[in-house]
């Protein structure tokens, strides 16, 4: 049995007779930050979401410390309150201030007092920065303060693993910076994170390892130095027009340039502009 | 056009050329309107008193005379109409919340409960609602229970239920079916159970989306209050019949209508106002 806090041991799930994810293997240590990287459509959010069984895998296992949480017929509540997912849409709930959103979960699902659970929101929000806007509604408030309120809700949960499915892709970009703070701090905190996100610099600068996605198969892995200045897998090394699309260079680029150009040109190229 | 080197005479211009077009629009139409509703109103005023009836017709149907008469003990019977809608509401609705959500369950032990909500939506929808007002008010008293089970208020608030509920079931349904899936994706991984789901995250939502075309259902259920005039209830347009018979003229029917119409018509307008903020608020 893994020893790791999660493990993923030959994930596969398809929609229909579109594979999607094609064998999996991924181990998570206790406290370590990894991100997952590549092309829309090659499985990241998938696999986030096949961990913590929003969606059934179709073969292989997820195991979360001892327990498979993959079979069929498990108590999925208590299970998902171990794990906190932050969604790209932020998916706050319209009809509930930002602190009812937060305190919603905890006050139905923890055996916690409501008096303790409130000040631990509000320690929170303050922490983030949103103090004074818990009894905003979510219309009220900016995406990066939305987003901010979503990661919140999830940590009051207190859970032992965080997923983040591509948080700062729906966000202006001079709100990203605010909620990267967020992820920063967290990782100060040594939280384990599973990070689905196309913000090259910031994998780079935080990651642990950073796991290279493409065709629903971790196709390159390794501590993000490695991994993006000397990468070894031919399908990193060959840009493609998906790599020119995600790092947003090709304006930058022309075609006929493009081809010769590896993967870690690429990302240079990203954090310089 | 302004002769060149002066551009704000030339925007000052334009203007008053747009406002000056616009405003022989608006004159245009309004002589339009008015010429074809004067033609039609003229015409209905000047020709139907040509018709040979018309003298009878003026008296049986509108006859001032029944009209003061009758008018007050028509209010009276109309409190009828009002009671019945009044205790049916929450019935309804009652019902209707339960028959959505017997079709909105997902788990697959619960399937015939979903057969169930759908067959009770199919069939109270598909039934004009006379007929179930004749089905249920004249057939479950005919089963010989005692009095005050045989009422034909009690029965015909029934029949009453069962249609309108239908109705309303499959409007919360819709409402419910609108909430986005990502809702239900955040509510379920921060461990909630599907039934807390349901209850504090999805419901709240739907009902709210709902609610103009709740109120389109309650104008309608407000005028078919009257159909248990058929089973014996001695409400308006019963009452309305009574008089009739009695007085040999039609007035106290366009007395109710009148009356009707006061009721439904702020209440439709009030159901579009509800309507029209609420496109705006999500545009």
């Amino acid at each position: 049995m893994p020893e790791a806090k999660l493990s993923l041991c030959g994930v596969k799930k398809s929609f229909g007779k579109q594979a999607i994810l094609r064998g999996i293997d991924l181990d998570v240590a206790e406290g370590e930050m990894i991100c997952l990287i590549g092309a829309s459509g090659s499985g990241k959010s998938t696999l986030l979401r096949c961990i913590n069984q929003l969606e059934p895998v179709d073969d292989g296992n997820v195991w979360l410390d001892e327990l498979d949480i993959s079979a069929p017929g498990l108590d999925l509540g208590p299970i998902r309150r171990r794990i906190g997912i932050v969604f790209q849409s932020f998916n706050l709930f319209p009809h509930m201030t930002a602190m009812d959103n937060v305190l919603l979960a905890p006050r139905r699902v923890l055996n916690e007092e409501v008096q303790g659970l409130r000040l631990r929101a509000e320690e929170e929000f303050a922490r983030f920065g949103l103090a004074q806007h818990k009894d905003k509604y979510p219309d009220q408030l900016s995406g990066g303060q939305q987003q901010r309120v979503a990661v919140i809700r999830a940590l009051v949960m207190r859970p032992e693993i965080m997923l983040f499915d591509e948080i700062t892709s729906a966000l202006d970009p001079e709100l990203v910076g605010e909620v990267l703070d967020v992820l920063r701090e967290l990782r100060a905190e040594g939280m384990t994170m599973l990070l689905a996100t196309h913000e090259m610099g910031f994998a780079r600068e935080v990651a642990d390892r950073v796991c290279f996605i493409d065709g629903g198969m971790i196709v390159e892995q390794g501590p993000p130095e490695e991994l993006f200045n000397k990468p070894k897998v031919a399908r990193t090394q060959e840009p493609c027009t998906y790599s020119l699309k995600e790092l947003n260079c090709f304006m930058v680029i022309s075609k006929g340039a493009s081809s010769k150009l590896n993967f870690s040109a690429l990302l240079t190229l990203d954090l310089s502009t | 056009m302004a002769t060149g080197n002066d551009g704000r005479s030339t925007d000052q211009i334009t203007v008053n050329k747009r406002l000056k077009y616009e405003a022989r629009l608006r004159q245009r139409s309004m002589v339009v309107a008015g010429v074809s509703t004067a033609i039609v109103v003229l015409s209905i005023v000047l020709l139907v008193p040509l018709a040979p009836g018309w003298e009878g017709v003026k008296t049986s149907f509108f006859n001032g005379e029944v009209f003061a008469k009758t008018l007050p003990k028509l209010l009276k019977a109309f409190l009828w109409d009002v009671a019945i809608f009044a205790w049916s509401v929450p019935l309804i609705f009652a019902l209707g919340l339960a028959i959505a959500l017997a079709r909105a369950v997902r788990s697959p032990a619960l399937f015939p409960l979903r057969i169930f909500g759908a067959a009770y939506v199919d069939i109270f929808r598909g039934v004009p609602v006379v007929l179930v007002i004749y089905l249920v008010g004249f057939g479950v008293p005919g089963l010989g229970l005692p009095r005050p089970w045989n009422s034909p208020y009690i029965w015909g608030t029934v029949a009453l239920v069962l249609t309108y509920s239908a109705y309303i079931a499959e409007v919360l349904r819709g409402g419910i079916e609108s909430i986005h899936a990502s809702q239900r994706a955040a509510a379920i991984c921060l461990g909630l159970s599907e039934r807390d789901t349901m209850r504090y995250v999805i419901l709240p939502q739907a009902i709210r989306r709902v609610i103009p075309a709740n109120m389109n259902m309650l104008v309608a259920l407000q005028k078919d209050v009257a159909l248990l005039s058929f089973i014996g209830p001695v409400e308006i347009l019963r009452q309305a019949g009574i008089f009739k018979s009695l007085l040999a003229n039609f007035t106290p029917y366009v007395a109710a209508a009148l009356i009707f119409l006061c009721v439904t018509v702020p209440a439709t307008r009030y159901a579009d106002y509800l309507m029209n903020r609420d496109r705006n608020a999500r545009s």
